[in-house]
């Protein structure tokens, strides 16, 4: 049962990530590859606040998301924005660059190995078949508040239905004098918070290290490819059946855990191209 | 530049003659071997537009079948290469026929995944070795009479091969094929509303392409004596793009001239290893910015006024 939560703790990273790059994605057309990086960096960020200035972890879990959505939107706006015109590979290779940059420096600054950082939740509660730490239970309640925030805000509100629309035409949005070219960069400031703020939750779980998120992202690009980056409901749904999925797995063949996701993208692929909730282009 | 063809080919075999006399042998081998793996993803990204995040398959899981066969069956020389060569064309049908089904970013993403899927298997399997992978792998006699035990007799074995793989490339590019395939590249609604199988072109592409990074690490295997997990990963998949967006993406000469700018990079911060990540990084970025063509992209477009197709 323990495996299960872990296998609901990944789910939620995974639905998380694979939500924010399919927000960037759906509004710029761009795989973030800095995603993982920024991942850690979160978790980083929350680290270094708590270790230097003794800023407590539920400060941390607002201050560094605003911060690194603001150093996203800095991205955006000085580097992704002049390849908008450029083959979209280049994007990726760009935010790839950014990606071993970032975690580069992190592991010169503080080595491979990974970094305590105390748990804000100690204790749990007996569920009466399976003990339950609050930690877990609150990362996977907070993020299945995020995702269905970011839901609600996307397919429900006046803003959201701006980012549609602009998805499906950006000139003819523009046309109404809505400021595409802002709300790319707020998507993307978005979608680097959001990655950010699953770092802080990731933080306690384990250990902070430069290289949780490298491994992570690319399990989370096979997640994206299961889903299709169609739909908003699609990658929350995806990202925690598959979460659990690896869980059970681990419980019944372990050889297998590591690469059960990108078995089943395999057969994705080759039943249905598109993804299970994605559009053929 | 078709009709300079035997010019550059006798230039580049003076070149190859005369390396090991101005450089170390041993870093003139690395570099082809490099070269030959960033001119295969070259074939792949530059020709078909297909941009593989997952080229360390071929080369690490080649390497690996070279070293075991070389170091646990004793085979010679010749056939363990030929193994490893043979391994990446059959991981390439597999893992071609599931990524052609998508394009562009998915593409992309689908080959690291599968790469890292691999990776994955190689960790946990065991006849890589795990952490140490495969070391101290034998230099046995090519064809039973070649002692490539000696650095510089090893960098002219390994420079025959590099030839022959370097000059099939460059038939392939300027064979019709090869003209198909940058039709498939540029439009590819067009290939097919030609009548063109697209997906054929891209799987025999792309499984070439797996063929030769396979060479590139077996041939690998016989310099550093080494395989191991760092072959297989994706800062590996993530070097070979660095090299050929150097170079230049599509052009014949820069995966040669991108694999030199990197390796030469590297051994100047053989102090500061911790460090080359951070930099390649910074290059990476800086070439996106800055130069997309790469250097010998920059330079056709420059004096030969020749423009490559791929950075629009």
């Amino acid at each position: 049962m323990g495996q299960l939560t872990l296998g609901l703790i990944n789910g939620a990273f995974y639905a998380v990530l694979s939500l924010g790059l399919t927000v960037i994605f759906g509004m710029l057309r761009v795989i973030n590859f800095t995603h993982g990086a920024q991942f850690t960096l979160g978790a980083f960020g929350a680290w270094m606040l708590l270790h230097y200035l003794k800023v407590p972890y539920w400060a941390s879990l607002v201050i560094v998301p605003l911060v690194m959505a603001l150093l996203g939107g800095l991205v955006e706006r000085l580097l992704l924005k002049r390849l908008y015109e450029m083959n979209h590979l280049f994007q990726l290779l760009l935010t790839f660059g950014l990606a071993q940059m970032i975690e580069g420096t992190l592991a010169v600054l503080y080595g491979s190995s990974g970094k305590p950082f105390d748990n804000p939740m100690p204790g749990g509660m007996d569920l009466g078949f399976m003990f339950m730490p609050y930690y877990r239970a609150w990362v996977v309640v907070a993020s299945l508040v995020v995702c269905l925030g970011t839901w609600w805000a996307i397919e429900r509100t006046r803003l959201g239905a701006y980012l549609r629309a602009s998805t499906d035409n950006p000139d003819l949005v523009r046309t109404f004098g809505i400021p595409v070219p802002r709300l790319m960069t707020l998507t993307y400031a978005f979608g680097v918070g959001l990655a950010a703020l699953a770092g802080v939750l990731a933080g306690p779980i384990d250990q902070v290290k430069p290289s949780m998120g490298s491994g992570l992202i690319i399990t989370v690009f096979a997640v994206v490819v299961i889903g299709g980056m169609g739909s908003i409901m699609g990658s929350i749904v995806t990202g925690f059946t598959l979460g659990l999925l690896e869980a059970l797995t681990k419980v019944y063949y372990p050889p297998a855990s590591s690469v059960v996701i990108f078995l089943v993208m395999a057969a994705v692929i080759l039943v249905k191209p598109a993804g299970l909730f994605g559009r053929q282009p | 530049m078709r009709q300079y063809s035997k010019l550059i080919f006798a230039a580049l075999a003076l070149v190859l003659l005369v390396a090991p006399l101005l450089v170390y042998p041993i870093f003139a081998t690395k570099l082809l071997c490099f070269a030959l793996f960033a001119a295969a993803f070259n074939l792949l990204f530059g020709q078909a537009g297909l941009l593989s995040f997952g080229h360390a398959l071929f080369f690490g899981g080649a390497a690996y079948c070279t070293g075991y066969a070389l170091k646990t069956w004793g085979w010679n020389t010749e056939w363990a290469v030929l193994l490893g060569v043979v391994f990446a064309t059959l991981a390439g049908v597999v893992v071609g026929v599931l990524s052609i089904r998508r394009q562009g970013i998915y593409f992309a993403m689908i080959t690291l995944a599968l790469a890292q899927m691999f990776y994955y298997f190689c960790v946990g399997a065991p006849f890589t070795g795990g952490d140490d992978g495969i070391s101290a792998i034998p230099r046995r006699p090519v064809f039973g009479v070649i002692d490539i035990t000696d650095d510089r007799t090893l960098y002219y074995v390994v420079a025959v091969t590099f030839f022959v793989a370097f000059a099939l490339i460059y038939r392939i590019i300027y064979s019709p094929y090869g003209q198909v395939l940058r039709a498939i590249r540029d439009n590819e609604a067009r290939a097919v509303s030609l009548g063109y199988a697209v997906d054929r072109y891209k799987l025999i592409a792309f499984v070439i392409s797996a063929a030769l990074a396979g060479l590139a690490g077996s041939l690998k295997v016989l310099v550093f004596r080494l395989a191991s997990l760092v072959d297989v990963g994706w800062s590996t998949s993530g070097e070979v793009i660095l090299m050929t967006l150097v170079g230049g993406i599509g052009t014949v000469f820069g995966p040669l001239v991108g694999a030199g700018f990197i390796l030469t990079m590297q051994s100047y911060l053989q102090g500061y290893a911790q460090w080359v990540p951070v930099i390649q990084g910074l290059v990476f970025v800086v070439m996106v910015m800055l130069l997309p063509k790469g250097v010998v992209g920059e330079f056709m477009a420059r004096v030969f006024k020749v423009q490559p197709a791929q950075v629009k």
